[in-house]
């Protein structure tokens, strides 16, 4: 499959790993932001290619994990009003909310249904003019265009029994937060290709100045990922700081600009609580005034709903890249892809899930 | 390993209602078997989970009996490459295979939806006649039952088999060594993608199809031609992964494979890479894994490359050691450990 297997070659993606051992001398820690890229870093066991000088964290880059608890709970709240169908992307069925998950509320007799395009929605609310349909519009800056598009022709065709739920987290105020904590130690970035394919990477030199770091643009194939690590390392090495563009078959500085437009038409920029973390200011997005017709937490009237995540749960600081999964007392043990108590440990793109799946041999709860 | 509870303590606790996940052939799966079924049902044969049980009704056939029963609910009922008539008599035929049996009879049960067409029907009626006759099976009796218009997608049919015995081998995880090889009939994961294309429209820009079939003659010529088969297990949900763990997790074995030989359509490698679905989750109808000793692979391979069902067969991988019930596939950088479906295949977001 061309543009895959061209970039899954053991050989060379090990070669490029010698590369970097041979090139790292000091300690580093680069974390990457991206629930794609953290998966295939997983699947493909390219951390274990890594010198043991070389550390990767992974950061919150999976939006699963990161929709806080309450939006969880609006979201079964909404779910279960009479007369709506919930529409979703599948990993979100089984985020744990405060006391539930969607799949326990379509058991209950909710209609939630999984689907693959905000659009199949806006389809759904057309054929259906008695019900009322809401999106659960959740994800990074790369989901957020066809979300905006998904409000726009709803708008467009008078559709007016379609709503969305919006849960949208940028990530640059993301990485700013986690170099603005007293403890943080990730000394360069991977930045996520697919986000970077939307909005360009201009707002990414301005980070590398002001933390004085490289970041590095990368893909999701193995190969990708190990010449960004190598492009990294070499940067902090030389002390270069600036970004890097390693995904240039896709990413382009000033990105997809169309795409930004529908965004920023539809969308404007609001403090958000992320899972685990807490509020960061200007991360996510919200409906601009104009399209508040279209927001199901106001037509539903679930704003109020708050919740308190688990006590026990240290997803966190697994986001934070302050500890690994395994450094958790609940990994494996009270904490399962079966029962999970935090959303990393839901989506298989979610850090403790992809530890979970492929790591817990080497690997003993608290080590 | 033993210091990780890997069965949830209360993992039905967790759901107070059956959810869609208890169904998708993976741990929620298992668990709901093992905390109900087995529970109620449960006898020293089952230890093994096997796909059929093995009876010895005193002079009946000189090696006894194999008995299995399965039901089957697919939406849509017909897609690229089967319909749910040709599930119900390949897939029971299939389980019945897999404890190395020739089946025999089968009984049929029909659940049908108030409105399903007469016309729909035949045509699946047919096709289970075809399929019937494919495999050598009679359907000697069987039930329906019509409901509600919305109680139910069409259509479901539960069959169960009895199939006859002409060998000795305890096929079954228990049989499983060190040193096995770890064989698989072919490429893995089309029924999964061709169902869900099917029923969610998606385009691919091929029709991929799906790879129901019966499984019967492969694994009969490997028990006549004198392979001694160690364990059998049809791929259906959860995949191969699912499969492999099972086994693993049964029989107390380490089982190693390396990720990239096992064959996997590039459509349908496509299609994962588009859904986020790893394809040794994804299900299938027409594939197998067999345990055999490594000395005799080559011979197993060769005779199944005989029957077109099982032509892209290969070894994935060996059984390296005993002790731990765990299935370990060799990735670019070293080794990961694989699970089996948690719950749902859910694509994921991005």
């Amino acid at each position: 499959m061309k543009f895959v297997e061209e970039y899954r070659r053991p050989d060379e993606v090990r070669s490029v790993a010698r590369a970097l051992a041979s090139v790292a001398r000091s300690s580093w820690t680069i974390m990457e932001v991206c629930g794609g890229q953290t998966h295939a870093i997983i699947r493909f066991g390219l951390d274990q290619l890594l010198p043991p000088q070389v550390t990767l964290v992974h950061g919150p880059g999976c939006p699963v994990c990161v929709t806080p608890i309450e939006l969880i709970d609006r979201a079964i709240a909404v779910a279960r009003e009479r007369n709506v169908i919930f529409c979703s992307f599948g990993d979100m069925l089984r985020v744990p909310g405060s006391s539930a998950d969607l799949m326990a509320a379509r058991a209950a007799g909710a209609d939630v249904r999984i689907v693959y395009s905000p659009l199949d929605a806006v389809e759904i609310a057309r054929a259906n003019p008695a019900k009322e349909i809401v999106f659960f519009a959740v994800g990074f800056e790369t989901t957020a265009p066809a979300n905006a598009g998904a409000v726009q022709i709803a708008r467009a065709r008078g559709i007016t029994n379609f709503t969305v739920l919006v849960s949208h987290v940028l990530v640059p105020p993301a990485i700013r937060a986690i170099m603005d904590a007293p403890d943080s130690a990730v000394n360069a970035f991977l930045a996520a290709g697919h986000v970077c394919t939307v909005t360009g990477y201009e707002e990414y030199e301005e980070l590398a100045d002001r933390y004085h770091m490289p970041i590095v643009v990368a893909g999701f194939e193995p190969l990708d990922i190990m010449l960004a690590m190598l492009a990294c390392v070499e940067a902090l090495e030389g002390g270069e700081v600036g970004v890097q563009n390693r995904y240039a078959r896709s990413v382009r500085r000033e990105g997809n600009p169309p795409a930004m437009q529908a965004v920023s038409n539809v969308f404007e920029t609001t403090d958000r609580k992320w899972r685990g973390i807490g509020m960061i200011p200007g991360s996510g997005l919200a409906l601009r005034p104009e399209y508040a017709d279209f927001d199901a937490e106001r037509r539903f009237g679930v704003s109020d709903i708050l919740a308190e995540e688990s006590m026990v749960c240290m997803s966190g600081k697994v986001l934070q890249g302050l500890i690994r999964p395994t450094q958790c007392p609940a990994f494996g043990t009270q904490c399962t892809p079966e029962n999970p108590l935090g959303a990393t440990m839901v989506s298989s793109e979610g850090a403790c899930s992809a530890y979970y799946r492929y790591r817990r041999v080497q690997v003993r709860p608290g080590s | 390993m033993s210091d990780l509870n890997l069965s949830c303590p209360t993992p039905l606790a967790r759901y107070p209602a059956v959810v869609m996940a208890h169904g998708g052939g993976g741990r929620l799966m298992r668990d709901l078997i093992e905390g109900v079924f087995v529970r109620a049902f449960g006898s020293p044969r089952d230890a093994a989970l096997h796909d059929a049980a093995s009876l010895d009704p005193a002079g009946t056939a000189p090696h006894g009996l194999a008995f299995t029963t399965d039901a089957y609910v697919v939406r849509p009922l017909f897609f690229p490459g089967g319909n749910i008539g040709e599930l119900a008599i390949y897939g029971t035929a299939n389980d019945l295979a897999m404890a190395g049996a020739r089946p025999r009879w089968m009984s049929a049960a029909f659940v049908l939806e108030e409105g399903l067409s007469i016309a729909t029907l035949l045509r699946v009626v047919e096709a289970m006649r075809k399929a019937a006759s494919d495999v050598g099976v009679e359907v000697v009796t069987g039930d329906t039952k019509v409901v509600e218009r919305g109680r139910c997608d069409g259509m479901y049919i539960t069959t169960s088999g009895v199939g006859v015995l002409s060998h000795d081998l305890p096929i079954g995880p228990a049989a499983v060594c060190q040193g096995d090889a770890v064989l698989v009939s072919g490429d893995v994961g089309r029924h999964g993608i061709a169902v869900m294309a099917e029923r969610e429209g998606f385009q691919f820009g091929t029709t991929i199809q799906s790879d129901c079939a019966p499984l019967c003659a492969p694994v009969l010529d490997l028990v006549t031609g004198g392979i001694e088969v160690h364990c059998l297990r049809d791929l259906t949900r959860g995949g191969l992964a699912s499969a492999l763990v099972e086994i693993a997790e049964a029989a107390r074995v380490t089982v190693a494979f390396q990720d990239q030989s096992v064959p996997v359509d590039q459509a349908v490698r496509g299609a994962c890479e588009l859904l986020g679905f790893d394809p040794l989750h994804v299900a299938n109808e027409g594939r197998f894994v067999a345990f055999v000793p490594e000395p005799q692979s080559e011979l197993a391979l060769s005779l199944l490359r005989r029957h077109p069902v099982s032509a892209g067969a290969v070894q994935i991988g060996t059984v390296r050691a005993t002790g731990e019930g765990i299935v370990l596939a060799e990735t670019i950088g070293g080794e990961r450990p694989l699970d089996m479906l948690s719950g749902e295949l859910l694509p994921r977001i991005c």
